[in-house]
């Protein structure tokens, strides 16, 4: 079994959250993994009995990508969107972004920075979001509680289970 | 279901998105206020902050106690608290999209590596 990379989360300030990961994969793979609406919808966090039912990426300065996620019942519960404002293919990328709940834009929106950097075979990714307050913040860090709750067990190890490992 | 099972994230969004109530919520993590220390750098008539309170306290933020006519308010441990439980559940949700990716890139590398060999798709 391949050891799996850490993953760091610091809050440096109160506004925001850094995530690294190492990936063992080259930088271009993994800028399409995380670019490729088929490909986001492969790894993108969702609960049990949950489907992404919309996900477009217009992935240029000025483009906009829409994320949205059905529950149970089929109806759109939950989306996540906004608009790129820089793009440096293979290399960086940052935009806004915007949570709905149930059809409730939240108030403020973030920002997001995707960086893809090359290091010894692989590529480290540093997610950086910038939150308007210390609240947002928070309330974002939150959301991960209610929705680790809800899974209650998550999907990779439902996949790991049925072997149903792609 | 997250937004369904959420009426929890649903008061804090609802709560923190007035800009008094932040400031209500800043005042008190230095401690207990009376409501009208708390209205008064607002500008704010005891009824007004009061409301604003009320909301506070529906989203478990703020708690409220009445001693004669003087309404005492105190910041919530609780959700501090909480935020190290917040952490570890927004890293998990992350540690398992970084799971994926692992597995997703795997299999794009062989796909990669196939093409240039000429093996057949699997």
């Amino acid at each position: 079994m391949q050891r799996t990379n850490p993953l760091k989360i610091t809050t440096p300030t109160d506004l925001d959250i850094v995530i690294t990961r190492a990936l063992d994969a080259p930088r271009h793979l993994v800028w399409k993994a995380m670019t490729s609406p088929e490909l986001i919808r492969r790894w993108l966090f969702l609960p049990p009995g949950w489907t992404m039912s919309r996900c477009e990426e217009d992935v240029r300065v000025g483009g906009s990508y829409r994320w949205e996620w059905a529950g149970p019942d089929g109806k759109v519960a939950m989306a996540m969107g906004g608009v790129y404002r820089e793009v440096v293919e293979h290399a960086r990328l940052v935009r806004t972004e915007k949570f709905e709940f149930g059809g409730q834009p939240q108030s403020g929106e973030q920002v997001g920075t995707l960086e893809f950097i090359e290091q010894r075979g692989g590529t480290l990714v540093k997610i950086s979001v910038a939150y308007p307050s210390r609240e947002a913040r928070d309330a974002a860090l939150a959301s991960g509680m209610e929705q680790g709750m809800a899974a209650g067990y998550d999907k990779l190890e439902a996949m790991l289970a049925s072997g149903d490992v792609a | 279901m997250v937004l369904d099972s959420s009426p929890i994230l649903d008061r804090t969004f609802h709560a923190l998105a007035h800009p008094a109530r932040r400031s209500i919520l800043r005042q008190l993590s230095d401690g207990e206020c009376t409501l009208s220390e708390l209205a008064a750098p607002l500008r704010m008539s005891f009824p007004a902050a009061s409301k604003h309170v009320r909301v506070l306290e529906r989203a478990k933020l703020v708690r409220r106690r009445v001693v004669g006519r003087t309404h005492i308010c105190r910041a919530q441990d609780k959700p501090l608290a909480d935020a190290n439980q917040w952490l570890g559940e927004y890293r998990r949700n992350w540690e398992r999209n970084f799971l994926r990716l692992d597995a997703l890139l795997d299999q794009m590398k062989a796909e990669a590596r196939d093409k240039k060999t000429g093996n057949p798709e699997r």
